[in-house]
């Protein structure tokens, strides 16, 4: 709409015809209060904290519903509202408990800091306050009732927000109460969005009440370690005797892709960092069988001389690495790395859950066609075929239903079975399970309301889930190219597992998907490399019961488990896991190192829409190594240069000395070179991810990254258009194997969440009684 | 539109069911019927009770959260039985300065119930309400939709007596 301009304050300002004035005036840098007031909800009116006096209007306004127009003039600051307020506040704390001191808000409470602004330090009302038990409404939400100022933001959050509408407000005036749908409990996903948006200590978290005071906590800005959305997330540390403890996780500062969305993994699920049964010193099988405590040195040791013994006598053929669909891309990196050239084996391989491989092939040369997950905000219209979104993706899902909701975007669902996101689309498609591959005809047919609509659609955001593997991906992909103005996303589960792909985990492809049967540039990088293409994860099992497989590696995966390797099956085998849990795989280990969980570490990973984040060490724990330190000193013990393996310090000259200038010429090596042009300093430690950062984004053409954006804490795309066409292979979509973890579950660190664990109990127990009903 | 899953298994009786058919039809959003719909339901069932919610709920396409959000709002959605003649007694100014109190308590004494109570045989229950727009004829009192006024305690013996006769009459129901 066009701009008006209108005067606040005696300050001329201009916005958009219709803006509410007190977003006009927040984006002026003038602050109005509110409590009801929650941008991207509904409008509620009911605190009259943000009243503001309108000229020529008689009765003061409230800023929170007064839309902006030509002309007009406000005073949001005068004794007047300041008394207006005051009284507002006065009424608010007529029975509030006033309990603070032990409050889980105190120190972050807008109540506070308003009653602190405007001074209702006294009371006109002396009766006494009527005092309402805490209630518990599930394992993480908890009621106060007469903390409560009936903001109504929980009740909007979670219907309009969440579309779960578990929260109400029953009775009338005074005796208003938030009531849960379950009459004594509540009936949710459990994702504590209403805890999160609580502007006082009314709604407080299992997780976190009465643990600390807000101020007792560092606040750290990193990535969630659970589904592949990617969420940031704020961890609250504080220090303890073990070195540190997380507390809580939100992202109250609203940055990076998800905003203030948070879902119950994201937001409780991170205390399996603080888990009694985390490993804290490396094991070693001894001489009786048992594994047994020893020092990271003996560890070390141990592992390296068998792995060098096993390649040396066997070949690095009889050698197998195992990869993580959780570790940083820097640490995938440098595991591919390391089994290629320390390792010399091109066995390497990952549980893969979604074939990212066909979609880096399908999408090679197609530049601007990926999607971030920023699109699924403010994309027009949204097909959305396959997957789960609101158990497997819920930012994703967040995201969607916002855009429905704020920009009217009309969201298109083509799904085997009935999903929740049906409520927000425009139109619907029912296809049999194995229908999907019909679906390309049915809409170039125009074949119903779906595809009538659909088709008519200037441009779309394609989202598919992991029903879609190999030939019937590009055919897809090729149908949506064809048609034009289509950007696509892939969603696979945890991670980074999209980042686990791209950087080459895998036995026939190289970081960026380049073939190992034609590598390019790497042939020279990667000195010693085998030439012919890996055995896959399943074939290593076969290798292992065999008796060709001398040797495994696996770091952060759990076969055992999520593969269903016998538990016997690598008896002959020599096994190093690197975990943060004993697991079932682990047990069956001669060297297990304990390794640092995301939230211990400096990395970057790469959601399931191919964007890149930093994640930031937030908590400290005693005895555990991030993985890449481990893959460090293992390849040092085995007496490889470290310096090939990561780029650090000055390395002196290396190269063609045939040439006489440039960058192949003998003056410096290609990373120094590559490093001075795009003006970093060379790393200084071989501990530091970053410096393996700089090799990946000297070889993987994707991962041109907006380096100011990424240290800033932001999502930066990548491009996974630069894929080198030539030397595509076709992909193994067989080997797909999706975990489809829902809302509560989160493989590995989900199974030692023992909160995670309570509520899908919780959730269990709540299901069996509805159906009993 | 998908037909209601319960729509054989109406708990209203078909007269009234058929009414909330076309009472759901009637407004541009469906919700719009709820609170006359709540107050058939309280007419024929007696109260709200969950089933009446959840089918209230079911027709409109609410949650039961929903339909309590809005019946928590009103005192004249009852969520508990009252008796088969419900005696509400108005106590706002015009009423209680013409006696209303007196009556109110004269009430009380003849049934043997306080505010909200209900009497043993089910037959009565007694409430104090807020101005039923009777001041003219203070004071007032009103029995299921019937009104009452211009009365005095004594009147209170007479106006039981007739309630009693009627619930003897059609075999308490």
């Amino acid at each position: 709409m066009a701009d008006v301009t209108f005067t606040v304050d005696g300050k001329k300002l201009t916005a958009p015809a219709g803006t509410l004035l007190i977003e006009a005036c927040r984006k002026a840098g003038i602050e109005i209060p509110a409590f009801c007031y929650y941008p991207g909800l509904s409008l509620q009116a009911a605190c009259r904290m943000c009243v503001v006096r309108q000229e020529k209007v008689p009765k003061l306004q409230t800023a929170c519903t007064t839309t902006v127009a030509e002309g007009q003039v406000f005073v949001t600051e005068s004794p007047e509202i300041a008394q207006a307020r005051k009284a507002t506040l006065q009424l608010l704390l007529g029975n509030h408990p006033l309990d603070c001191p032990v409050c889980d808000a105190g120190g972050e409470c807008e109540l506070q800091d308003m009653t602190f602004k405007y001074g209702a330090g006294e009371s006109l009302y002396a009766e006494a306050k009527q005092h309402r038990d805490e209630q518990q409404w599930s394992p993480a939400v908890f009621f106060d009732r007469p903390r409560c100022i009936l903001c109504y933001r929980c009740v909007r959050m979670c219907g309009e927000g969440m579309d779960v509408w578990a929260l109400g407000v029953q009775n009338r005036g005074v005796s208003s109460v938030i009531a849960p749908n379950g009459e004594d409990h509540l009936d949710c996903e459990e994702c504590g969005m209403c805890i999160d948006v609580c502007p006082v200590g009314a709604l407080t978290s299992g997780s976190y009440r009465y643990k600390t005071r807000p101020w007792e906590m560092n606040h750290v800005s990193t990535i969630c370690t659970h589904c592949g959305d990617g969420c940031k997330v704020t961890l609250g540390v504080r220090q303890s005797h073990e070195g540190t403890d997380l507390v809580r996780g939100d992202n109250r500062d609203k940055s990076g892709i998800n905003g203030d969305f948070l879902c119950a993994k994201g937001r409780f699920g991170f205390d399996f960092v603080n888990s009694e049964e985390r490993l804290a010193r490396p094991l070693v099988r001894n001489a009786s069988g048992r594994l047994e405590p020893t020092t990271w040195e003996n560890a070390l040791r141990v592992a390296a001389a068998k792995l060098k013994e096993v390649r040396d006598s066997r070949g690095g053929d009889s050698i197998a690495v195992l990869g993580s669909n959780r570790t940083t891309n820097e640490e995938n990196y440098l595991l591919q790395k390391l089994a290629r050239t320390v390792l010399r084996t091109n066995n390497i391989d990952h549980v893969r859950t979604a074939d990212y491989a066909t979609f880096a092939r399908s999408l090679a040369g197609q530049e601007h066609k990926a999607a971030s997950l920023r699109d699924a905000g403010n994309a027009p219209a949204i097909l959305l075929v396959g997957g789960n979104p609101t158990e497997e993706h819920p930012l994703l899902a967040w995201q969607l239903r916002s855009n429905v909701r704020l920009n009217k975007a009309r969201l298109y669902v083509v799904n085997h079975r009935t999903i929740k996101l049906e409520r927000q689309a425009k139109a619907v498609q029912g296809v049999p399970p194995n229908g999907y591959r019909d679906l390309t005809a049915l809409l170039d047919r125009n074949e119903g309301d779906l595809a009538k609509a659909v088709m008519a659609e200037e441009s779309l955001l394609l989202i598919f889930g992991q029903e879609y593997r190999g030939e019937q991906m590009e055919a897809l992909v090729s149908w949506g190219l064809k048609r034009g103005n289509v950007r696509f996303a892939y969603l696979g589960d945890h991670s980074n597992s999209r980042g686990a792909a791209d950087m080459g985990v895998l036995p026939d492809l190289l970081p960026g998907y380049v073939s190992v049967n034609a590598p390019g540039a790497f042939a020279e990088e990667y000195a010693g490399m085998p030439a012919a293409p890996g055995k896959t994860a399943p074939e290593f099992l076969e290798m292992a019961q065999s008796g060709q497989l001398g040797a495994l590696v696996v770091v952060g995966e759990n076969p055992a488990q999520r593969l269903g390797w016998a538990p016997d099956a690598l008896r002959k085998t020599f096994l190093v896991v690197q975990d943060l849990f004993l697991t079932e795989t682990a047990l069956q280990a001669d060297v297990v190192f304990p390794a640092a969980s995301l939230y211990e570490k400096t990395g970057t990973i790469t959601n399931t829409f191919g964007d890149v984040q930093l994640a930031k060490k937030a908590a400290d724990r005693p005895g555990v190594r991030p993985d890449f330190e481990i893959l460090v000193r293992l390849a040092d013990a085995m007496g490889a240069d470290v310096k090939a393996l990561v780029p650090f310090g000055k390395r002196g000259m290396r190269a063609d000395f045939g040439q006489s200038r440039g960058a192949q010429s003998g003056e410096a090596d290609r990373h120094a070179v590559w490093l001075a042009s795009h003006g970093l300093e060379p790393k200084l430690s071989p501990f530091d991810p970053l410096a393996v950062l700089d090799e990946i984004e000297r070889l993987v053409p994707a991962y041109k990254l907006d380096r100011l954006n990424l240290f800033a804490g932001n999502d930066v795309p990548t491009e996974p258009a630069f894929v080198p066409v030539s030397a595509l292979t076709q992909p193994r979509a067989d080997l797909v194997n999706p975990a489809h973890d829902g809302l509560f579950t989160s493989g590995t660190l989900g199974r030692y969440s023992a909160y995670l664990r309570e509520i899908e109990e919780h959730q269990a127990h709540q299901l069996a009684e509805t159906a009993a009903d | 539109m998908t037909p209601r899953e319960s729509e054989t298994m109406s708990i209203f009786s078909p007269a009234l069911a058929a009414r909330f058919d076309a009472l759901v039809e009637k407004y541009p959003v469906k919700r719009s019927a709820l609170i006359p719909m709540m107050l058939y339901a309280q007419d024929e069932i007696g109260y709200l009770s969950d089933a009446v919610i959840a089918e209230i709920a079911d027709r409109l396409g609410l949650t039961e959260l929903d339909v309590r959000n809005v019946a928590s709002y009103y005192s004249m959605l009852r969520f508990k039985p009252a008796g088969r003649f419900n005696i509400q007694v108005c106590t706002n100014i015009s009423c209680m300065l013409r006696g209303a109190y007196d009556l109110f308590d004269r009430f009380q004494e003849e049934l043997g119930v306080g505010h909200k109570g209900i009497t043993p045989d089910g037959v009565f229950s007694l409430e104090e309400v807020e101005c039923i727009g009777a001041c003219c004829w203070a004071p007032a009192i009103q029995v299921n939709y019937d009104f009452h006024d211009e009365l005095a305690a004594d009147s209170v013996p007479g106006i039981l007596q007739q309630y009693r006769e009627r619930a003897a009459a059609n075999g308490g129901r």
